[in-house]
């Protein structure tokens, strides 16, 4: 048993190894293919599914700040999701804001609502948590049904205006909406590394590892986990307005229960704690239930049985191993490190 | 003034008067040891100095501030930190990430630091980290800084929650019972490190059951029985003190003296 999870460490080494061996060529094909997929002759109905997979990335990345590394389980995403759509659409439809500035609003007002759910729950330890994130979510999808005057109701809203930039409308056909997809994914990522690797991440993290522990080191363990609310609900009403403008037309069921599930089976599938896993948590995740249409009302036995197979042999989710490679130090302490080892070869 | 004085401190959980009035004072660069038979209170007078519970009755005064009912992160602050009795370190963490949480403390840049990577950023994780690494040297754990916290021995885990304890720069560290479960040649390791620490300054409070190391090191001991101070003084005094030798060995009955 020992051996052969040695072995599989090893294995993992040997990927790591190759990976940083060929970081650059890696990156740069991977960028290519990404910029290049327009140019494959994908029909648009393709394309709307593979920008579904970059809104759901984000969906999992925000989520995942929260649950994969504070571990803090929401079971109310959809809720801020709902927020950042409704408060962008509103703006641009009502007040007539571009998409830009609209977004921004939709991001202030799911990061607000994060905040305002952040501050009663710290109390709450776990399930409890999810309980009362499972309510708010609720609660968001009960008052946009019923809040009439200002959301249309079950009616939804309609003709969402596309983004605009430099006079140029972004639709699918233009492959607008796809870049600027790659754009949000890539600032969405860029942020959740800066995060964690910092103080504030590794503060995040030994929340989630020991609280207790992690109060006696002298970390505001209050201020960090409202901290964490607040950025994954920020990134999930990011994702949100941009799903209203992808799709232009927003209803609550567009933002049920299920689609907190989904996003949190995203982050669980994937790899909590890792970004990396994000990205093909959301491709299986959304791929599937289009690529198996053959199978019909079947598609969700298959799903279902997927997930438990999944929770069964890899409950650490796809990629979510932990790095073999030796810890990233900052440049000016290997640079130190350095010096100091070759003035000790010199002593000697 | 005694650095750390604590005046007649007591906690009760319901019924149970879990520590009744203990007094004892901490000069600084003094290494003290709290001894005691199993459930004697140590640990709640741990707690009670690091804010972890509050105290019904009493003071406790750290270098001329009362320090309790304050906020365990607040006491951290001012400079007492402690290891656990079971080890709580960050087990998925690599052990110079559990070291840097030590230095978060007194790491002072914000979120828009670690945003924009600024010089600040820059300046203070460089700092940090070569300062962890300095501690984990230091503790002679300096081939483990890559490994994950829960891949380590449970001496060398043992050793990292010090490590731990002293990124926070702490002046008083409260080591709960660093022994325990070390074979007889990782004990004598520590005994020497714990001297060191003393010589670069710290202050050390010790709970511990191993009667090598409390007699080897402590300056002055304390002995707790059922949450009352029985004896305190010097090793010497304390281990031929009848009332401590009755809590760990049990008295003769006196009807069955009679």
């Amino acid at each position: 048993m020992d051996k052969n999870k040695s072995k599989r460490n090893n294995f993992i080494f040997i990927l790591e190894s190759f990976i940083e061996k060929f970081k650059i060529p890696i990156i740069v094909i991977c960028a290519a293919v990404l910029l290049g997929i327009p140019f494959m002759g994908f029909s648009q109905y393709l394309m709307r599914i593979i920008i579904m997979i970059g809104i759901y990335s984000m969906l999992a990345l925000g989520l995942n700040l929260l649950t994969g590394y504070t571990g803090q389980v929401s079971l109310g995403h959809a809720g801020f999701y709902a927020i950042g759509a409704y408060t962008s659409a509103l703006l641009s439809l009502k007040l007539g804001f571009s998409f830009f500035p609209a977004a921004i609003g939709g991001v202030l007002a799911a990061s607000i609502c994060g905040l305002l759910l952040g501050l009663p729950t710290l109390r709450l330890k776990g399930t409890y948590l999810s309980i009362v994130t499972l309510g708010f979510g609720e609660i968001v999808k009960m008052v946009l049904t019923n809040w009439d005057k200002v959301t249309n109701g079950t009616l939804g809203l309609k003709n969402i205006p596309r983004p605009v930039i430099f006079g140029i409308k972004l639709t699918l056909a233009n492959n607008g909406l796809y870049y600027m997809m790659l754009a949000l994914v890539a600032i969405v990522t860029v942020v959740c590394v800066l995060i964690i690797r910092s103080k504030i991440g590794r503060a995040l993290i030994s929340i989630k590892e020991d609280e207790f522990a992690a109060t006696m080191m002298g970390i505001k363990t209050t201020k960090y986990k409202i901290l964490a609310f607040v950025i994954s609900a920020a990134i999930t009403g990011l994702a949100g307005a941009f799903y209203s403008t992808v799709i232009g037309f927003i209803e609550p069921n567009s933002f049920t229960f299920d689609v907190s599930t989904l996003i949190i089976s995203v982050v669980i599938l994937g790899g909590m704690g890792t970004i990396r896993g994000m990205f093909l948590g959301a491709l299986i995740l959304i791929a599937f239930p289009e690529a198996f249409r053959f199978l019909m009302d079947y598609r969700f036995v298959v799903y279902g049985l997927v997930l438990v197979f999944m929770m069964r042999f890899r409950p650490q989710g796809i990629l979510g191993w932990k790095s073999q490679m030796p810890y990233k130090l900052p440049k000016a302490v290997r640079q130190q490190l350095e010096k100091l080892k070759t003035e000790g070869v010199k002593a000697q | 003034m005694a650095y750390l004085k604590v005046n007649s401190i007591t906690k009760q959980f319901g019924g149970l008067i879990a520590v009744d009035k203990v007094s004892f004072e901490v000069e600084k660069h003094e290494i003290v040891s709290i001894i005691g038979p199993n459930g004697a209170g140590k640990t709640t007078v741990f707690n009670m100095l690091t804010g972890v519970y509050t105290i019904d009755q009493g003071e406790i005064i750290f270098d001329g501030r009362p320090i309790h009912n304050m906020a365990p992160q607040s006491i951290v602050d001012l400079g007492i930190s402690r290891t656990f009795q079971n080890i709580r370190l960050f087990p998925n963490m690599r052990v110079i990430e559990n070291v840097l949480v030590g230095t978060h403390l007194r790491t002072k840049y914000g979120l828009a630091d670690a945003l924009f990577r600024t010089p600040r950023y820059r300046k203070e994780e460089t700092e940090k980290t070569l300062r962890a690494i300095e501690i984990l040297k230091s503790i002679g754990l300096g081939h483990r800084i890559d490994d994950y916290a829960q891949n380590l021995p449970y001496g060398e885990q043992r050793k990292v929650e010090i490590a731990r304890a002293i990124a926070t720069d702490a002046k008083i560290i409260l080591l709960d019972e660093p022994a325990a479960g070390m074979n007889p040649q990782e004990s004598e390791e520590l005994l020497s490190f714990i001297r060191e620490l003393r010589g670069k300054g710290y202050t050390i409070i010790l709970i511990e059951h191993d009667m090598n190391v409390v007699m080897n090191i402590s300056d002055r001991i304390y002995v707790i029985d059922h949450g009352k101070k029985i004896a305190e003084g010097l090793p010497k005094e304390i281990a031929c003190n009848q009332q401590v030798i009755e809590a760990y060995l049990g008295g003769v009955k006196k009807d069955a003296k009679g």
